[in-house]
């Protein structure tokens, strides 16, 4: 099976093959990604490069695999969201509170992939706390998609929250990257970068070391150029973790055997609700082709309903700022992260650490969350959106006695220009009107890219499937993929600036 | 039934009999009586080895930040896993208060900001306590008791320490205690005067104790309680409160309960307004004063813990519990007066202390029960006492003291070589029947060797025998020379008997 | 329901988050933006639903009584804007 001339252009299937084949060592592949990384400095994807590390990790990848012992992921360059915290490497969270805080601990899910033999190129840039869908939030700085728009020099973005990982991914600065995902951070990106990005089962991946925004909500989960890889990815990160409460013991399965089974016999969901008013028609397009690709794949394609999607939203922008107001209560400037200078007192100290360490979108919503939490509130808002959470999960399990997964379009519309979305809060919220129902019930998903824009700029769709059968939605992602033939790449306009 | 007399000046004491004000426990103001209504919330330390949600260490007295878990720091990323253990000491604690235990059970997050409060909120349980209502009795003095109510029993993270008087800017922040289990037990507003309320920490603690899931050390601050003060006229709705937080001694907690009913009543009497505030009290002015940090009025938005799962406990984890539970103290006392004939006081003394009541009943096996209880206070608790010692330092085990009595019951030593026998044991330890044997410490009752101890003190004493003669009180003065003379071992009745035979002295015999 | 001025400096102060007198208006301006995008909510029928608890049903797992993190002091104050002796340091508390 010949493979791509550079190692850069492998999947990581391919790349853990040839490894093991030794048609290649783990410090080559290692050094050609670090060079690539370096050479990408302008699409600002990275907040930390670890470079030294890498080098290290590849070294020790290359003698296992010369004794024999390969490990699952051994040698494969990984970039890291920085949500995750490394142990010993600068664990920023894309705020300025945590600017300089350096973790003496190692979260489970990136520990996972150490222990499977896996190489760490860097943290990637990300929004604030992971609150954002374009990753314009972040202190360090927006990230640029390495896509453009046709005939146009102007950077458009990747999305968010995890848009540093999903820019890395597309322009192959590594062969996959870690994402989390609490309203949608791990699928918008990926389907505006033209990648694939799951989000597991909530309970699937342990939460444990990753700083936390909305906890009854964020999901760790794979990004990388295929399903395949995703899949590969998945089956290292997973697992049950004793030290997240929320962790689900059960067994991990082999997320690559039945890859290629196909969608023959499986019921396709459609739900009625996911057409959105006012979206570009090509949306609406790309998902009617999808469909058709599953019925020509001998798919039964089921119409469904889902009444509370349009409550999804709303529902999900009281319930994460919510929880994401508490969680942050610990960034105080006392024990770690930046501390304002000269404080008269406590008080003092944490209302200005806090002002100055959080960027407008965190307070905005670490301001909401402190409302609707706060007497005479919590019941109008809170509880009525935790009741509406219980409407939407019945919702998807009624619709699951009819089908067995659910397809549906991943963005409303492609990526979109820097500074374009970023005046009104509400608009830029719209972005997850797909993604955001598979979160508030807990459910796995998968955004796999299928076709480009009028503008060609990517666009995906959407596979929801029932809590923990994440091997049928990678399963029908793959046979989308392969319906999809998606070959289109970014021309490396960042290497020539 | 309730009368009134009208005095037409304030200075006429206005005299309210009703069903629920006790006369004697009113507090006599300016213009009349008022009853002190009284609640508590006491914090209980779990007696465990980790913390409610991580794996530090819960020992007391190490070095600051050394038994802080990232968890306990809240640092990014970090989440908690309930200590197993800990519900087990709440449900068994719960149990002790004959309180009903919730099966299902909500920890919320109580969201404040404070240094020693490192995640922003603590982990508690708000609407869903585990365990619910229940009760304490309370021994007051004179033999009365009465009962207070137990509202709930919850679950919750202790905060970490600050120090603030080390430097004139600086607070220092140890969190070696931020996340050590807490039971916060609410008491219902019952009590009525700080006898009552005493008494009922009192109790509290010996039950915490009995069964081990506190040690109540309220030094060491692993009991703290939170006194709530009001008062009214008797019969009157109930008056705005004051929260007194964090006393820590059964001392203060009672100069903290009188101090704040006068303040409250000097108030009102003088047509003010109790504002409700959060006050602390000062053991070195005797009073209460406003705490200036808890004046605003708290919001702390209450929400389940989305870290946690609502804790479901099986009835028959409950059962397993409930098997293990000790004879409490009341139950104790009660088997105390009736099998040993104990008065209730004696028996409530005995009870305080587990150990001491488990010393008393192992001591007393076998022997006079008022007998055993006088040795006990008397003898081993009055050394005890003296050295400021406690029953658990004594050298002497119960069982060694049991032998003693049992000597002196059956006529072997007289009471007066059973104390010197004591003394032996205690600065020497050794087996007290062996002592005896080997130091000839015997009683003589033989009338020869008594008689001829007599003739000697009265052959010595020919001026006494004549005092006695118009003074029959001195045959105690001659007893106790008898028994100088045979070194203590003569039986004290026999010595009696032949005395007043040969000082042909009147008398019962 | 809507946020006024007032009721920003209140829940500001109750997040320890100080906002310049200029923020003040934008910031009531956005949550309202906010709050009356997620009215919407009201019009859902919610009678006789039970608020979400845990979003895949499972019972809370316990841990045994035993002393497993043992964390150096020294390591727990590598991050701390100020430390001395192994205290965590901030301006004074007075109570």
């Amino acid at each position: 099976m010949p493979l791509p001339a550079s190692p850069l252009d492998f999947t990581l299937a391919e790349a853990r093959d040839a490894l093991r084949a030794k048609r290649l060592s783990a410090r080559e592949l290692t050094t050609a990604f670090v060079e690539a990384m370096a050479e990408a400095r302008s699409l600002n994807a990275f907040i930390t490069e670890t470079p030294e590390r890498a080098a290290e990790m590849a070294a020790e990848s290359d003698q296992r695999i010369a004794a024999g012992e390969a490990r699952p992921l051994e040698g494969i360059p990984l970039a890291i969201k920085d949500l995750f915290c490394t142990k010993d490497v600068r664990t920023t969270a894309g705020s300025r509170i945590l600017e300089t805080f350096i973790p003496p601990y190692e979260s489970t899910v990136t520990r996972n992939l150490w222990n499977a033999g896996a190489v760490m190129l860097g943290k990637t840039n990300m929004d604030e706390f992971a609150m954002g869908s374009s990753n314009e939030n972040s202190w360090f700085e927006p990230v640029s998609s390495p896509w453009r728009a046709k005939n146009s020099n102007q950077s458009v973005v990747p999305g968010g929250s995890s848009g540093g990982s999903a820019a890395a991914v597309a322009a192959r600065l590594c062969l996959g990257a870690t994402g989390t995902d609490t309203g949608g951070s791990i699928r918008q990106p990926a389907a505006l970068s033209g990648i694939v990005g799951m989000k597991p089962t909530y309970g699937r991946c342990s939460r444990w070391g990753i700083v936390a925004f909305a906890s009854s909500l964020d999901q760790a989960g794979p990004m990388a150029r295929t399903v395949r890889d995703a899949a590969i990815m998945l089956g290292t990160m997973a697992g049950f973790d004793p030290k997240d409460s929320t962790s689900v013991d059960c067994p991990v399965p082999d997320y690559e055997k039945d890859l290629e089974t196909g969608v023959a016999g499986l019921r396709i969901g459609v739900p009625r609700e996911f057409r959105l008013e006012g979206a570009p028609a090509e949306i609406d397009a790309l998902w009617s082709r999808g469909v058709a690709w599953m019925r020509e794949q001998g798919a039964d394609i089921v119409e469904i309903s889902l009444p509370h999607t349009k409550y999804a939203l709303p529902a999900y922008y009281i319930v994460a700022p919510a929880e994401a107001s508490s969680n942050l209560a610990r960034y105080d400037g006392v024990r770690f992260g930046r501390r304002a200078e000269g404080a008269a007192d406590v008080v003092d100290l944490y209302e200005r650490s806090r002002a100055e360490g959080f960027g407008a979108e965190v307070q905005r919503r670490v301001l909401m969350g402190t409302y609707v939490l706060s007497a005479g509130y919590y019941d109008a808002y809170y509880v009525r959106a935790q009741k509406v959470r219980t409407l939407i999960a019945r919702d998807f399990s009624n619709a699951f006695e009819r089908c067995d997964v659910i397809l549906t379009p991943a963005t409303p519309g492609p990526a979109f220009a820097i500074g374009e979305k970023t005046a009104d809060p509400v608009s830029m919220y719209l972005n997850d009107v797909f993604t955001v129902t598979a979160n508030l019930a807990g459910l796995p998903a998968i955004t796999v890219p299928a076709g480009v824009s009028a503008e060609e700029l990517p666009l995906g769709l959407q596979v929801i499937g029932k809590a923990f059968d994440e091997e049928t939605v990678l399963r029908v992602g793959r046979a989308i993929e392969c319906a999809a033939g998606f070959s289109a790449k970014p021309a490396p306009w960042w290497r020539f600036s | 039934m309730r009368c009134r007399i009208f005095g037409e000046a304030r200075s006429v004491v206005e005299v309210f009999v009703s069903e629920t004000a006790d006369l004697k426990k009113l507090i006599r103001g300016r213009d009349g009586h008022w009853e002190i209504v009284i609640g508590m919330e006491v914090h209980a330390q779990v007696l465990s080895r980790a913390k409610l949600f991580s794996g530090a260490s819960t020992l007391f007295g190490a070095e600051p930040n050394t038994q802080v878990s990232f968890v306990d720091a809240a640092m990014p990323g970090m989440l908690p896993v309930m200590n197993r253990f800990c519900v087990e000491q709440a449900i068994r604690t719960g149990l002790g208060l004959k309180a009903k235990i919730n099966q299902v059970s909500v920890f919320d997050r109580k969201n404040y900001f404070y240094p020693d409060l490192p995640a922003g909120y603590q982990i508690s349980q708000y609407k869903h306590p585990i365990v619910g209502e229940g009760e304490v009795h309370l021994d007051l003095s004179g033999g009365r008791s009465a009962r207070v109510g137990i509202e709930r029993l919850h679950l919750e993270q202790d905060a970490g320490k600050s120090l603030h008087d080390q430097h004139p800017d600086h607070s220092y922040v140890d969190l070696n205690r931020a996340g050590i289990a807490l039971m916060e037990i609410v008491s219902k507003p019952d009590m009525r005067s700080s006898e009552e309320a005493a008494a009922f920490v009192k109790k509290l603690r010996a039950i915490l104790r009995y069964l081990g899931t506190c040690d109540g050390n309220m030094e060491e601050g692993s009991l703290r309680a939170d006194v709530n003060v009001s008062v009214r006229r008797p019969g009157a709705p109930l008056g705005t409160r004051c929260e007194i937080k964090n006393v820590n001694s059964m001392r203060f907690i009672t100069q903290a309960i009188e101090y704040e009913a006068r303040r409250q009543i000097a108030i009102i009497e003088s047509g003010g307004v109790i504002r409700q505030e959060t006050r602390l009290f000062d053991p070195r002015t005797g009073e209460t004063r406003s705490m200036r940090s808890k004046e605003e009025a708290h919001d702390y938005r209450y929400f389940p813990d989305p870290d946690l799962l609502p804790l479901e406990i099986e009835a028959a984890w409950i059962e397993e519990i409930a098997a293990t539970l000790p004879e409490l103290p009341d139950d104790k006392k009660a088997r105390l007066m009736q099998e040993h004939g104990l008065s209730a006081y004696d028996a409530g003394v005995l009870v305080t202390e587990q150990e001491l009541a488990d010393y008393y009943e192992e001591l007393a096996r076998g022997v006079d029960s008022k007998s055993a209880v006088n040795w006990l206070n008397n003898e081993v608790l009055g050394r005890l006492n003296r050295a400021g010692q406690g029953i658990e330092d004594c050298p002497v085990s119960a069982r060694a003291n049991n032998e003693i009595l049992t000597l002196m019951a059956d006529g072997t030593i007289s009471g007066k070589i059973a104390k010197d026998l004591l003394d032996i044991v205690w600065t020497e330890g050794g087996d007290p029947r062996a002592i005896v044997s080997e130091r000839g410490l015997m009683q003589t009752t033989d009338a020869a060797t008594i008689d001829h101890a007599i003739e000697r003190v009265i052959a010595a004493n020919p001026d006494k025998v004549e005092e006695i003669k118009k003074k029959p009180k001195l045959a105690g003065w001659f007893v106790g020379q008898v028994m100088k003379e045979t070194g203590g071992k003569a039986n004290p009745q026999v010595v009696n008997a032949l005395l007043k035979e040969r000082l042909k002295l009147p008398g019962e015999g | 329901m809507s946020v006024d001025e007032k009721t920003v400096r209140r829940i500001a102060t109750l997040a320890r988050i100080s906002l310049a007198e200029e923020q003040i208006l934008p910031m009531a301006q956005e949550l309202n933006g906010i709050l009356s995008w997620v009215e919407q909510l009201r019009d859902v029928d919610v009678k006789d639903v039970p608020p979400m608890t845990s979003v895949v049903a499972r019972h809370l797992r316990m841990r045994e009584d035993v002393v497993t993190d043992t964390n150096e002091a020294a390591v727990l104050m590598r991050n701390a804007p100020a430390a001395e002796d192994h205290f965590f340091v901030v301006p004074k508390v007075v109570e």
